[in-house]
């Protein structure tokens, strides 16, 4: 099984049981609002609305806010950046460099909303499978389908690509074993090394991923497949009233705190 | 009625490095409605080729394949020849398209552009009919190889097929697997009338059709019941395949004098003989 930060976790919940079409489009609002909002009481307001959403969708805190790792050193460099380079009232000199007041807040307000971005966005794929994602995401793409955008057909590659992760996790472990047996050393030594050292293991890899393209595809065209408007789904969306009322309450809290 | 499957003449040549490999040179296969039909044959004798004629897959170079009274080679038939032909690979990991066994089972019918309740009703039946519906929101990666053959099959059915055309589908499985699918197989054929064509390397698994194939060199060389084709023990080393294990003990029990009626192809069967000759 693969474990990252931001991986879907199944439980019932108000907001696992949402529409992904509303979740996302209220997910993408709550991703905005950081950067256009003003008054200091709006940034308050959205951590505490953050917060509300977190504990409905019963999501485990620490995995949650370790999520922020990831964006830890990106955090600091633009923290640095603001901090040295915004000018206002002086805080502190230190020979030719001075930083502000004014340094300290724009840096501590970048890391806000960096922040707040990753746990919406951590979230967003708490809640919602993989699965209802690649749909969601394509009955949201589905305007650009008119413009010939292949958005059904993209659908697919998603739901494939999502389908072949742990298989190649799988096919890859295999691999470096079997390349470890015939003495090969895949993992250790300095970065340069370890990364050369993985040639043994993605050769092969993408043969074998080739081999399988052309057997699914065969598969599938055994199975009748063809990306056409003729298409039904086993699983189709429902938009419910309380799709409606979570992406009203998202647009109501955008008009409160930017206004 | 006319034979659920008929081929005539059946050529098909494909350019490979320059040369032209001639895959199947001249095979007539008639497969009758609710048959079972195993082709055996060494590798490269033709087996996979002649498999994917039976859905469209590849069209002949010469000659004719009659799936249904429809030809093949007319394009207009060709979603209605794949939905009355389900087809199942060797590789139970590459062709499974879904992250979880509904889904899988429910591509085909998605395809055919069935309303989702009826592909609701659809999904439900298959997975019941090949043992697998507590494992529904499994993904599939999480299953033995047995139980993704069997989701495969499933996959298939859920198209309500007439026939299933297996492409060696055991060949990658354990013991258990094996067992687990053509248990399915012979269920599906004796009580759902289901007509099958299974390719097979086993000769046991062979033993359990109807009619027996044997292909050779694009063409096939030998065909008949289990019985009489595993008579034909020299004609069948001579191209490098066994006999079922009762077979093989028969034919070298004779050959050490004991006298033996024909046609065993079971452990029991041997027996049963091998107490009334004593």
């Amino acid at each position: 099984m693969l474990l990252l930060p931001g991986m879907y976790m199944a439980a019932d919940s108000p907001i696992h049981r949402l529409d992904p079409r509303a979740k996302m489009g209220a997910a993408l609002v709550l991703m905005v609002l950081p950067f256009s909002v003003q008054r200091p009481l709006a940034y308050l307001v959205l951590i505490g609305v953050v917060a509300a959403v977190a504990w409905l969708a019963r999501a485990p805190l620490k995995p949650l806010l370790r999520t922020l790792r990831t964006v830890f050193w990106l955090a600091v460099i633009m923290f640095v950046f603001y901090f040295f380079t915004t000018p206002g009232r002086p805080l502190l000199t230190l020979g030719e460099i001075t930083v502000t007041w004014e340094g300290l807040i724009a840096g501590g307000l970048q890391v806000y909303r960096l922040c707040l971005v990753v746990i919406v966005a951590a979230l967003l794929t708490y809640t919602t499978s993989p699965l209802q994602m690649t749909h969601g995401l394509e009955a949201l793409l589905c305007p650009l389908a008119r413009l010939g955008v292949p958005v059904r057909e993209l659908g697919m590659v998603m739901t494939i690509a999502l389908r072949f992760v742990p298989t190649f996790f799988d096919e890859m472990e295999t691999l470096a074993r079997a390349q470890r047996a015939r003495g090969a050393e895949i993992g250790s030594g300095p970065p340069w090394r370890r990364l050369r050292s993985l040639v043994p293991v993605m050769v092969p890899l993408f043969v074998l991923a080739f081999r399988r393209a052309e057997d699914l595809a065969v598969a599938m065209e055994a199975r009748g497949f063809r990306c056409s408007p003729h298409r039904t789904r086993l699983y189709c969306l429902s938009f419910t009233r309380w799709d409606g009322l979570a992406v009203l309450l998202v647009l109501g809290l955008a008009i409160l705190v930017t206004r | 009625m006319p034979p659920f499957i008929q081929t005539r003449g059946l050529e098909y040549a494909y350019p490979l490095d320059g040369r032209v490999i001639r895959a199947l040179r001249g095979v007539d296969l008639t497969v009758e409605r609710g048959e079972f039909v195993a082709l055996i044959g060494p590798n490269g004798s033709g087996k996979s080729t002649l498999a994917r004629h039976l859905n469209a897959l590849l069209i002949p170079t010469a000659g004719e394949v009659w799936i249904d009274g429809m030809l093949t080679s007319d394009p207009r038939h060709l979603r209605e020849i794949r939905r009355r032909v389900g087809m199942v690979f060797q590789n139970p990991d590459n062709q499974l398209v879904a992250s979880t066994v509904e889904e899988e089972v429910a591509f085909g019918p998605e395809n055919l552009g069935i309303p989702p309740e009826e592909i609701r009703r659809r999904v439900d039946e298959a997975l019941e009919i090949v043992g697998m519906t507590g494992y529904r929101h499994h993904p599939p990666y999480m299953l033995s190889g047995g139980q993704k053959q069997r989701i495969a099959i499933a996959g298939a059915l859920a198209a309500r097929p007439d026939c299933l055309v297996l492409d060696e589908p055991t060949s990658m499985l354990d013991a258990h697997g094996r067992q687990q699918v053509m248990e399915t197989l012979v269920r599906l054929n004796r009580e759902v009338g289901l007509t099958i064509v299974l390719i097979t390397q086993s000769m046991e698994e062979a033993s359990l059709a109807h009619r027996v194939a044997v292909m050779d060199g694009g063409r096939i060389v030998l065909e008949g019941s289990p019985a009489e084709v595993f008579e034909r023990a020299e004609a069948l080393r001579g191209l490098g395949l066994g006999l079922p294990f009762a077979a093989e003990m028969a034919h070298r029990l004779r050959g050490m004098g004991i006298p033996l009626p024909p046609g065993l192809l079971t452990v029991e069967e041997l027996a049963r003989a091998l107490c009334t000759s004593g």
